[in-house]
């Protein structure tokens, strides 16, 4: 069994279902992240693991126990805020040592344990600051101490990383990991981030519009993403329209351009389909090993040193891809000819692309998105 | 000089001049009682046994009307903030009403209600009346004490910092006390100022219950006594100015102020 289970949550405010049939086990020690754009649902769901929120139905149970029930106060999960939340008033070992006052430690106990969680932050010379003598990234850690020194169940962080700048993001998100990993703690990761997603959790969930769109380790979301939402907001997918020519032989038309995926799929001739590609997978030139060539025209070309980005335009559409740099092969210039090549094994056939697929058009999901944030 | 700040000079002098022309006339007007010579003969009175028993009477008043109206007010505005931020524009009206109402009014509505032959005879004893008094300058400090504490509130993370305690364990009282009173202390200290002024000079509702404030001392001192009635003036008011300044010095945020 989970050890943190989410069954059919819903949670409603007034009339607008803000989470809808939400479900998700956690198990002992992973680290899993909720990913999604701004008012998908990621907060409305941590808040009501935390108790902050009731949710309008569903259950959630920590080691079997339904807590839906509980106060936060007597939940025993601990909580990390965006705005790191420190208690103005009280010094770095205070606000550490908060709830273990509060739990009844006593004092020579607390102490030891405050020192050991600011030596675990990497913070012991500033137990009698005041949090506004911290830097951005000092009063995080703080608050990650803070959250963390009362031994929670469960630990749940809202876009911890969000105020601080990109640097301090990527050298404090490790170190969130590596914590998690070393004291083993269950953890919820919520980010609007997808590299952070990424790059940390064990698992993610990617959400849409207070649903969980995709489940799964961060090498299958970026891989395999199942609809056009997770294609379009995991990684920099390229998401082109394809018409079917052929369905037994799986040949697909893409801007006239004659093309074949090893994915099966159950449009009819005809019909149009969404199809992705990730810009790592696509080369240029010609090949003779059974790839997929489309020619087009070089419409950018980006040298970003060790990568090389060139957007290619067929006809109606473009597709980014990444090329390494060769000193000895120079990229393609602005207006040149070419041939992008790719696997038909690398043709990615999107769930909600497919005209059976209950997804409605012109929604957020449109595939510019995608391109143009590799333009 | 420009002629704008020649203007904003001549308007500044006029109000300086308004506030302490008075406060400079009751001073020499308390020098002069022995004719002829200016003395401080009229400040002996501040040895009696009864200026120093009224004017400690109302600092004690003054000091219980601060910590019950803090007691009532924090809470109120915590959860007007927190939960109930639709209530807030009835709280607000509820306490101006004492603007409003003028304390002769309150306290007829008082004695009405309390006299020692109603339901709560209130009158009936000192001990019952001081409380009463005490509940009147409660009533009376509210504007003040509210919209100190209110806009103080404003400027901390209420709900943060209360989903912080919580998720740590912390109850009601804990999160009140240690976590938001402590945020807004000094928002706190300028409603306590205010108060403290207002108590120490406040005659009517405690002339009607026949308390032994300042208030009403000096009013019977003045009735026959002239000299010695400025002289106590001047004395109130300067220790009223002290005592402010002691709540400053003890009660301020002992933190150095430091910007992000
Ligand atoms: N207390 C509330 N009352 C009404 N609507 C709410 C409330 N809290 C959240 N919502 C709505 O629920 C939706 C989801 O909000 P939520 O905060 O969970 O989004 P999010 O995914 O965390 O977004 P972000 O990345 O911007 O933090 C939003 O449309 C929001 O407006
Ligand atoms: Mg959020």
């Amino acid at each position: 069994m989970a050890y943190l289970e989410l069954k059919s949550i819903v949670k409603s405010f007034g009339s607008t279902k803000v989470v809808q049939q939400f479900d998700l086990a956690v198990d002992q020690g992973e680290f899993v992240s909720f990913l999604g754009p701004s008012g998908c649902g990621k907060t409305t769901v941590l808040r009501m693991i935390a108790g902050f929120e009731q949710p309008s139905a569903g259950s959630i149970t920590v080691e079997g126990q339904e807590i839906s029930h509980l106060p936060p106060a007597k939940r025993n999960i601990g909580m990390v805020f965006q705005a790191y939340a420190l208690f103005p008033n009280l010094t770095v070992g205070q606000n550490v040592g908060f709830g273990l006052k509060l739990a009844g430690v006593p004092k020579a106990e607390r102490d030891a344990r405050v020192a050991e969680m600011l030596e675990i932050i990497k913070l012991p010379q500033l137990a009698d600051r005041y949090p506004y003598q911290l830097s951005g990234g000092q009063q995080q850690r703080v608050a990650l101490a803070r959250a963390l020194a009362v031994r929670p169940k469960i630990l749940l962080l809202d876009e911890p990383l969000s105020a601080l700048d990109a640097k301090i993001r990527v050298s404090l998100r490790e170190e969130i990991r590596a914590l998690q990993r070393q004291l083993g703690i269950t953890t919820i990761f919520v980010t609007h981030d997808q590299e952070e997603a990424l790059s940390i959790s064990d698992r993610i969930v990617v959400m849409h519009e207070g649903k969980a769109a995709q489940i799964g380790a961060p090498f299958e979301i970026y891989n395999s993403p199942k609809t056009k939402f997770v294609a379009s907001f995991v990684g920099t997918l390229n998401i082109l329209e394809a018409t079917v020519m052929d369905w037994g032989q799986m040949r697909l038309s893409i801007d006239g351009r004659d093309v074949t995926t090893s994915h099966g799929f159950t449009a009819k001739a005809g019909e149009k389909v969404s199809v992705a590609l990730r810009p790592e997978a696509a080369t240029l030139g010609w090949t003779n090993d059974g790839r997929n060539h489309m020619a087009g025209t070089v419409e950018e070309v980006a040298f970003l040193g060790s990568v090389v980005r060139v957007r290619v335009r067929f006809e109606h559409q473009t597709i980014s891809l990444d090329t390494f740099n060769d000193p000895a092969n120079p990229p393609p210039l602005r207006g040149a000819t070419v041939a992008v090549a790719f696997k038909p094994e690398d043709l990615i056939i999107l769930e909600g692309g497919t005209t059976e697929a209950n997804h409605e058009p012109g929604t957020a999901v449109d595939a510019p998105v995608a391109v143009t944030e590799l333009a | 000089m420009k002629t704008s700040s020649v203007g904003a000079w001549v308007a500044v002098c006029i109000g300086v001049f308004y506030l302490l022309m008075p406060l400079m006339g009751t001073v020499e007007f308390s020098l002069r009682m022995l004719r002829g010579t200016y003395s401080f003969e009229a400040y002996k009175i501040l040895g009696t046994g009864e200026f120093q028993q009224s004017f400690l009477f109302s600092m004690i008043i003054a000091l219980l009307t601060i910590i019950v109206s803090v007691l009532i007010v924090v809470p109120t505005v915590y959860f007007v903030q927190l939960r109930l931020p639709k209530l807030r524009p009835i709280v607000e009206f509820i306490t101006l009403l004492p603007l409003v109402i003028p304390a002769i009014v309150l306290v007829f509505g008082y004695l009405r209600l309390y006299n020692s032959s109603s339901w709560l005879p209130l009158t009936g004893t000192a001990e019952a009346t001081n409380v009463l008094l005490l509940f009147a300058y409660v009533a009376l400090a509210l504007p003040y004490m509210y919209r100190a504490i209110d806009s103080g509130m404003r400027t901390v993370d209420v709900r943060t910092l209360t989903e912080a305690a919580e998720s740590l364990g912390a109850g009601l009282g804990t999160i009140l006390f240690t976590v938001i009173l402590p945020n807004v202390r000094s928002a706190v200290l300028s409603g306590a100022f205010l108060t403290f002024a207002i108590v120490i000079g406040e005659f009517t509702i405690a002339s009607l219950l026949d308390r032994p404030v300042f208030g009403t001392y000096l009013q019977n001192v003045g009735a026959g006594k002239p000299y010695n009635a400025s002289a106590l003036s001047v004395v109130a008011f300067a220790i009223t100015w002290a005592s402010m300044g002691l709540m400053q010095v003890f009660g301020r945020d002992r933190r150095p102020k430091v910007a992000h």
